[in-house]
């Protein structure tokens, strides 16, 4: 008789205040399968895993733990049933080292006895080198979840969640992650894989449980479809990828940035050195990167919260703006899109007329003596509502009700429509379902199409290929040189991310990246 | 069965608005039981501290003559408060406030003009503003704590007040009271109401937090002290400056509490005298959570507080209560006011916790 399931769920329901977060949900997961739990954000993948990790309460269902029906009260429950979870942040003391982060987070028995020597031994056996005596703050984010990993499996978990670990990895780390699980699954453990990166589930996962607004929707072999088979079984609809000009001309520098050199104010900030690109009319510049490479600074360079020495630093449609605040920005034709939706790029707590204004106020004149310019504001938001579709009911909801996909076009749209000469935006689709995500790349190629310049800083690298005409990467607060997207491979643009320092002359980044193993 | 608090998925608005009302409740209640305990009949304390300051006239008037100063500064308060910038120090810009105006009106004293009484308000706006100018001078250039710094100015300020009213200010045929001349007549108030002190200030105060409504819901400066206040760096991101939002959070709130200092020397008082204010400048912070730092909000909860104030005079006279009983019962509400906001964003649920039922 084939052995029981290593974990069935049946019919589990949860319901939060206003939300069915998951709906009579099925999933089964065999001893030594890596499983994928697929969907878009908010399609309650979350609520699941926290369900079977303890966090939170399921409010009917069944789970079956090894055939036998089990009741998950805690992590701590979890734990000792077997179920191991690497979370999306880590939760690591930056002054301590390894060891001691590790032992912290295990029980007391097991930190006690030569921890040392057995992080060592499991590291080697699952090919994760990592150094116990070595200070978290000295560790690249791979390394940091190697340790969130390590943690784990010092437990002899039987089931291993893992929730959207690569998110943080460079393709090199992501390669040796991949290589980690497959040998904990051939060793019998199952793993829970969540993500909703199509590609890497097709090459890692035997299974995949595909879900959509808090049901499952399909279970199938991900080796047997497509990533976009299974991109639509995840959205419910057609996938439209971006349209774009095969061959394009591009105009003058719109966007000129040079000599950027920049201390962070930030703690843990990353300095920004010798910074320097152009971006012509008609061009789609991505800078690619692993987070926390001097990304935010840049953007706050750009922006003008943080002033440059120079004002010749940053010349935009030929005016020097680089000691100039941001709305001197906005006269002279630059349009911002910020990471954070809620609390940067918009008040979470203001309505969406309030929120048009915030931005658009200077270039479309939205203040008349000092007043607000309530109807014409409310016109403008109502504008980009019906432009970018995004789904509000109204012009007087709070940006806080909005979705993160429909309040992401709607900062979009607020900054497209006041027809920019250079746009920039920090990760543009983080966070955002795949139509909205679609909507907004093909929003921003549209733009450059018409003749404006837009720079993309994002991580994503599927989304960068897919606009961008230029690509560099950020690492360490310094920019490489710009080089045409057709040029570049996925495996280059990779290896720059996990090491290139300076700006590497044309055709010298491979090989100065080699110099740096990620 | 158990009573817990669960998290409501957005704030009730409607809570925004009810918990103040909680909050007078429970007051209420807690005292009744005070009164009990204190050997005096409840409901009878209750009516005598309510009520009764209320069956006359002149009881009317007190209340909007002292409603007067806690709404004004409490408007003031709310600007700053939005913009999430503590001025504590409201009582020593009042001060000041006073100083400035009463000092105009010493100087002219034998000046019978139109004019003084404007100048007045005018010197007692800048006075306030200059004794707020210091917390927000310290604030943007060198990062001090405004809190301690405006709270600690108001005792300055007292001095001040106490060294001139003792000294060269005191009427010289006064028997060596520490009072100032009473101000001539071109420099005191208009009475409202004959035969009470009710006077123009209370209009002043209405038109202001029309004003001041206007301006936190449709200007400029309103909106940067908003977003800044909920947003900090959405503000940047807007261009607006930090500096700029600190100065003007602190010359509005100085203005208005340097306006009710001023306000009230040539309004009720007519002299500078050693004890200005009863503590408006600290109750009015309280009067303006209790407003929900909406200026009409404020308006009523100026008017309630001032209530507290009439309420414990004449329960100090009709039932021999130690004058204590405004600031425990000011205490007790601002107490109540802080514990009803949490209904804000959680929702109570008494009865067993509901469990996965087959989990």
């Amino acid at each position: 008789m084939a052995p029981p399931p290593r974990l069935e769920l049946i019919g589990i329901t949860k319901r939060y205040p206003g939300v069915l977060a998951n709906s009579d949900v099925d999933l089964k997961i065999m001893p030594g399968e890596i499983h994928a739990l697929l969907g878009e954000n908010g399609a309650g993948k979350s609520t699941l895993v926290k369900c079977i990790y303890g966090v939170q309460r399921a409010d009917s269902g069944t789970m079956l733990w090894e055939g036998r029906e089990t009741d998950i009260a805690s992590p701590n429950a979890a734990r000792k049933l077997g179920i191991g979870m690497v979370f999306q942040h880590f939760s690591l003391f930056e002054a301590m080292t390894v060891e001691e982060n590790i032992a912290l987070g295990i029980d007391a028995d097991l930190a006690r006895k030569d921890l040392a020597g057995r992080i060592r031994a499991v590291s080697r056996q699952y090919g994760l080198p990592i150094d116990p005596e070595r200070y978290v703050h000295t560790l690249s984010v791979g390394e940091r979840q190697r340790i969130e990993v390590v943690r784990c499996l010092l437990q002899n978990p039987r089931l291993l969640i893992m929730d959207e670990p690569t998110s943080v990895l460079t393709p090199q780390e992501v390669e040796v992650l991949f290589e980690t699980l497959r040998r904990l699954a051939s060793a019998g453990c199952s793993i829970l894989y969540i993500s909703h990166k199509l590609e890497e589930i097709k090459t890692l996962c035997h299974k995949a449980t595909i879900m959509r607004m808090g049901e499952v929707v399909a279970e199938c072999v991900p080796a047997d479809e497509t990533a976009r088979s299974m991109a639509e079984l995840m959205m419910g609809a057609n996938l439209v990828t971006p349209e774009r000009r095969p061959h394009r001309t591009y105009g003058d520098p719109l966007l000129v940035v040079r000599d950027v050199n920049i201390a962070s104010p930030y703690q843990h900030g990353t300095d920004l050195h010798d910074i320097g690109f152009e971006v012509a009319a008609g061009e789609v510049l991505g800078i690619a990167g692993i987070a926390g490479n001097g990304q935010r600074e840049l953007m706050g360079v750009l922006i003008g919260e943080m002033l440059v020495a120079q004002a010749d630093s940053i010349i935009i449609d030929g005016v020097s703006t680089g000691r100039s605040g941001p709305n001197r920005r906005r006269i002279a034709g630059f349009g911002f899109v910020p990471e954070e939706r809620l609390g940067h790029g918009a008040v979470p707590q203001m309505t969406l007329w309030e929120n048009a204004f915030l931005s658009a106020a200077t270039r479309l004149k939205l203040l008349n003596r000092g007043f607000l310019k309530v109807r014409k504001s409310s016109e403008y938001a109502a504008k980009v509502i019906e432009g970018f579709r995004v789904k509000t009911p109204g012009v007087t909801n709070v940006a806080a009700s909005l979705s993160g996909g429909n309040l992401q076009k709607f900062i979009i749209g607020r900054e497209i429509l006041q027809d920019p000469g250079v746009i920039v935006a920090l990760q543009p689709t983080w966070g955002v379902d795949a139509g909205s995500a679609a909507a907004i790349r093909q929003a921003l190629i549209d733009l450059a199409e018409k003749g404006a310049a837009v720079l993309v800083i994002s991580q994503d690298l599927e989304e960068l290929f897919e606009i961008s005409d230029s690509m560099s990467v950020i690492s360490g607060g310094r920019l490489s040189t710009a080089r045409p997207a057709g040029e570049l491979t996925v495996e280059e643009i990779g290896l720059m991310m996990g090491g290139v320092h300076g700006a590497a002359p044309r055709g010298s980044g491979k090989a100065e990246a080699h110099a740096h193993p990620a | 069965m158990r009573i817990r608090l669960e998290a409501r998925g957005q704030p009730s608005r409607r809570m925004v608005w009810l918990s103040p009302i909680v909050a007078v409740a429970l007051t209420i209640a807690a005292s009744m039981v005070m009164f009990a305990i204190l050997g005096t009949d409840p409901v009878a304390a209750i009516y005598n501290y309510f009520i009764d300051p209320l069956t006359t006239r002149n009881g009317v008037a007190e209340l909007f003559v002292k409603a007067t100063p806690l709404v004004l500064i409490g408007v003031g308060l709310s600007f700053c408060f939005k913009a999430n910038v503590w001025n504590i120090g409201a009582e020593g810009q009042l001060t000041i406030g006073a100083l400035a105006g009463g000092g105009l009106a010493l100087a002219f004293y034998d000046v019978d003009t139109v004019l003084l009484l404007p100048a007045m308000l005018v010197a007692g706006i800048l006075g306030g503003m200059a004794w707020a100018a210091i917390p927000a001078l310290l604030k943007t250039r060198f990062n001090t704590n405004e809190i301690l710094t405006s709270l600690m100015l108001t005792y300055v300020a007292l001095l001040v007040l106490s060294y001139l009213v003792h000294g060269p200010w005191r009427d010289p045929d006064g028997f060596n009271f520490p009072e100032s001349r009473l101000f001539h007549d071109s420099a005191t108030l208009p009475q409202l109401v004959s035969g009470t002190r009710l006077h123009i200030g209370w209009l002043i105060t209405l038109a202001l937090a029309g004003v001041a409504w206007l301006m936190l819901t449709r200007h400029i400066i309103g909106f940067q002290i908003r977003v800044f206040g909920m947003a900090p760096a959405a503000a940047s991101f807007a261009g607006f400056r930090e500096t700029r939002v600190v100065w003007m959070t602190l010359m509005i709130s100085g203005g208005a509490s340097g306006l009710a200092g001023v306000i009230e020397i040539a309004g009720p008082i007519g002299q500078i005298v050693p004890v200005i204010s009863p503590g408006y400048g600290f109750t009015a912070i309280i009067v303006a959570f209790l407003g929900r730092l909406h200026p009409f909000g404020v308006l009523l909860g100026g008017v309630l507080m001032a209530l507290t104030y009439l309420g414990g005079e004449s329960a100090q006279s009709t039932m021999n209560l130690p004058n204590a009983v405004t600031g425990v019962f000011q205490g007790l509400l601002l107490f109540f006011l802080l514990a009803s906001d949490v209904l804000v964003r959680y929702r109570i649920r008494i009865g067993s916790v509901m469990r996965g039922s087959a989990l």
